[in-house]
């Protein structure tokens, strides 16, 4: 229910934003976050962003996650 | 414990359960917004879609949890006219084309959700949309986790915080969470790695005998949450008492329509006679919403009660425990 996933804004039509998802194309509600801009990454929630997603903490955790995951190897 | 409905799924479907050490038992919460509808607000959204005229509008996993008589899947079948929402968009496209039926939205979800029915409500008010209305059954996590922590035989050495949930809030929601009961917080993403992550962190607060509130989750979830969102939140809505399941009823957990808004209440607008309440016979959904007891322990999981011919609410939604650990449960033994 409190599900969401991360879409890519293409372009930004006042309170609407065409985003791309899956290699689908959406039409979004942006109403929630006024300070998106095309090229940011959000988090769609039923058809409304209710964050952009912070490029830099992404690369961070992927990095993280790519530690763990070879951490794991050299365990086993 | 995890409070969200969406990491325990994600916790089972991954099998993370068998790679904890035995010293690690991760108990699921309350954070599923249909598992924790009481019955006598479920009977209400079955009745109104009784209401001659009226379309009922739905997030898909309400349509087949059964309340006291009937479910909205049966109202359907019986013909009324009770339609599957993906978002408030939908639902305020169909009062658009429709102009001349009642069309009523059943208002469920946390934090998460209730942002984008405030949006709808207000772009509705802004259009002079006269057939939108709103069932709001919503509810606010933080009062929830309250009470919670209040129950007695509920120990919890950390809580895994609802990340979707956060992102509206803040992190700084929980602040309470670690202060005054002095459990350690992490707010979490849903990937695999991003629990394992956070159940980390939660083991490294304890060692350092810590409790404060930390972020698994920062590529969505900021400290201070989405201000736009939470305003608003705070437009359409007001503070009110809500009745989950398992908890009973929890003060100022509710979210109910501002005065302002009240022409949009389905609560008020329509008169509806939803009947006497009942709670299906030997489903403890209840007790497992508040980690006080496990899925198996249920006399009837996996026997009456499967997926298919759901007995309680927490065997419906994709991410009730009951299902979860139905679907998923085989590896994890
Ligand atoms: S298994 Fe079914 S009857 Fe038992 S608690 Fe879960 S939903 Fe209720």
């Amino acid at each position: 229910m409190c599900l969401a996933i991360p879409a890519l804004v293409k372009s930004i039509n006042g309170d609407e934003a065409e985003a791309e998802l899956g290699g689908l194309s959406l039409n979004i509600s942006i109403v929630l976050t006024p300070e998106v801009q095309v090229g940011d990454y959000v988090l769609l929630h039923t058809g409304y962003a209710i964050s952009v997603l912070d490029e830099e903490e992404a690369e961070e955790t992927l990095r993280l996650f790519e530690d763990m995951a070879s951490l794991e190897e050299g365990l086993s | 414990m995890e409070f969200c409905g969406s990491h325990t799924t994600s916790i089972m479907k991954n099998g993370l359960r068998q790679l904890l050490p035995p010293n690690i038992r991760m108990v699921s919460g309350p954070g599923c917004p249909v598992c924790v509808t009481d019955n006598a607000d479920l009977d209400k959204a079955i009745a109104l879609a009784g209401v001659p005229g009226v379309v009922l509008l739905t997030f898909g996993d309400m349509m087949k949890v059964p309340g006291s008589r009937s479910s909205l899947e049966k109202a359907r079948a019986e013909g009324a006219d009770v339609r599957i929402v993906y978002s408030a968009l939908n639902a305020l496209q169909i009062a658009r084309d429709t102009p001349w039926r009642p069309v009523v939205l059943v208002g469920i979800g946390f934090e998460t959700t209730a942002p984008t029915i405030a949006a709808s409500l207000l772009q509705a008010q802004h259009e002079g949309i006269e057939n939108y209305f709103v069932l709001s059954l919503h509810k606010v996590c933080p009062p929830a986790i309250q009470s919670l922590l209040e129950l007695e035989g509920v120990q919890l050495q950390g809580l895994i915080c609802p990340g979707h949930v956060s992102a509206i809030t803040g992190s700084l929601a929980w602040d309470f969470v670690a202060d005054r009961y002095h459990v350690p917080c992490v707010v979490a993403g849903f990937e695999p790695m991003d629990i394992l992550q956070s159940i980390n962190m939660l083991v490294e607060q304890v060692e350092r005998g810590e409790s404060k509130v930390e972020i698994a989750y920062r590529r969505g979830v900021r400290r201070e949450g989405n201000p736009k969102a939470l305003e608003l939140m705070d437009m359409v809505f007001e503070p009110s008492e809500a009745r989950w399941r398992g908890l009973g009823v929890v003060p100022g957990s509710g979210l109910a329509l501002r005065e302002a808004f009240a022409r949009f209440d389905a609560g008020l607008v329509f008169d509806i006679d939803a009947g006497p309440t009942m709670s299906p016979a030997g489903c403890i959904c209840g007790a497992i919403l508040m980690g006080v007891k496990a899925p198996p322990e249920c006399r009837l999981f996996g026997k009456a009660c499967t997926p298919a011919a759901p007995v309680g609410p927490c065997m419906v939604s994709s991410e009730g425990s009951c299902s979860a650990y139905y679907l998923y449960g085989e590896a994890c033994v």
